[in-house]
């Protein structure tokens, strides 16, 4: 692992405490550790363009019915945690998924949005739920 | 068959939002408290991922009808007993005593 990766995703952590999220204010609530550095390496950077995958497994899932199968572009990396999928099961969860913010076209995810073109929403997506998209 | 789990409602038509003011009841602060205490770092005998779980796993019918706190409670429960940490009996002779011990002082009766 490239130790520019390493540093990129210390400071894609800290970003995502700031704004709050999955290490930001619940994080001591609900006794998240820290997962030292077993962690998936990191995939996409800001402005790639990725595609949701289109699955359906019963069970534990954080990424939204409704983005699944939609493109979108990466806004930022938010830092790399253990797998919600598998804490649920109790699991560790290791090695730790890069999460992403995502930002979608609201008229992308909804091709009947009346609202203005320049609409978006951004999504937290762990990257096992993202593939490589080709900018067109 | 729909592929979108019944909770996963983002994006749903909502309807009228019409906010309101509400003060908490006694064993909804319990429940809370009982939350925070499992799920604490030095414990860790339950996991937020876990709660939801098995909330996300209440039938449709459940999740409409159970409020905020009976849903955690549910989840709370059934994550107790899916770990080992009690048992289906324990709770269930409990929650007899519970109910033949009547409101306790300060307590409303549900």
């Amino acid at each position: 692992m490239p130790g520019g990766v390493q540093a990129g995703m210390q400071a894609g952590m800290q970003a995502g405490m700031q704004a709050g999220g999955p290490t930001g204010g619940t994080a001591g609530m609900y006794g998240v550790e820290p997962h030292g550095a077993a962690a998936h390496a990191v995939a996409f950077s800001a402005g790639d363009r990725v595609r949701v995958r289109t699955a359906f497994p019963p069970g534990h899932v954080r990424t939204p019915f409704y983005c699944r199968g939609k493109s979108g572009v990466i806004e930022r990396l938010c830092g790399a945690f253990p797998n919600p999928e598998e804490l649920a099961y109790n699991r560790s969860g290791l090695p730790a998924q890069p999460l992403y913010r995502v930002r979608f076209a609201s008229r992308d995810l909804w091709p009947d949005y009346a609202g203005a073109a320049a609409d978006a929403v951004e999504i937290e997506i762990y990257q096992h739920w993202l593939d490589p998209e080709e900018s067109a | 068959m729909t592929l979108r789990a019944n909770h996963d409602m983002g994006g749903l038509a909502a309807g009228k939002i019409v906010p309101r003011e509400h003060t908490y009841e006694p064993w909804e602060k319990r429940v809370d408290a009982l939350m925070m205490l499992l799920s604490h770092k030095d414990r860790q005998l339950l996991r937020v991922d876990e709660l939801r779980r098995n909330i996300e796993t209440l039938g449709p019918d459940a999740y409409e009808r159970m409020s905020y706190y009976e849903r955690w409670m549910h989840a709370i429960s059934q994550t107790l007993i899916q770990r080992g940490t009690i048992t289906l009996d324990e709770l269930g002779r409990k929650m007899e005593a519970v109910k033949a011990r009547g409101a306790l002082p300060g307590e409303e009766s549900c």
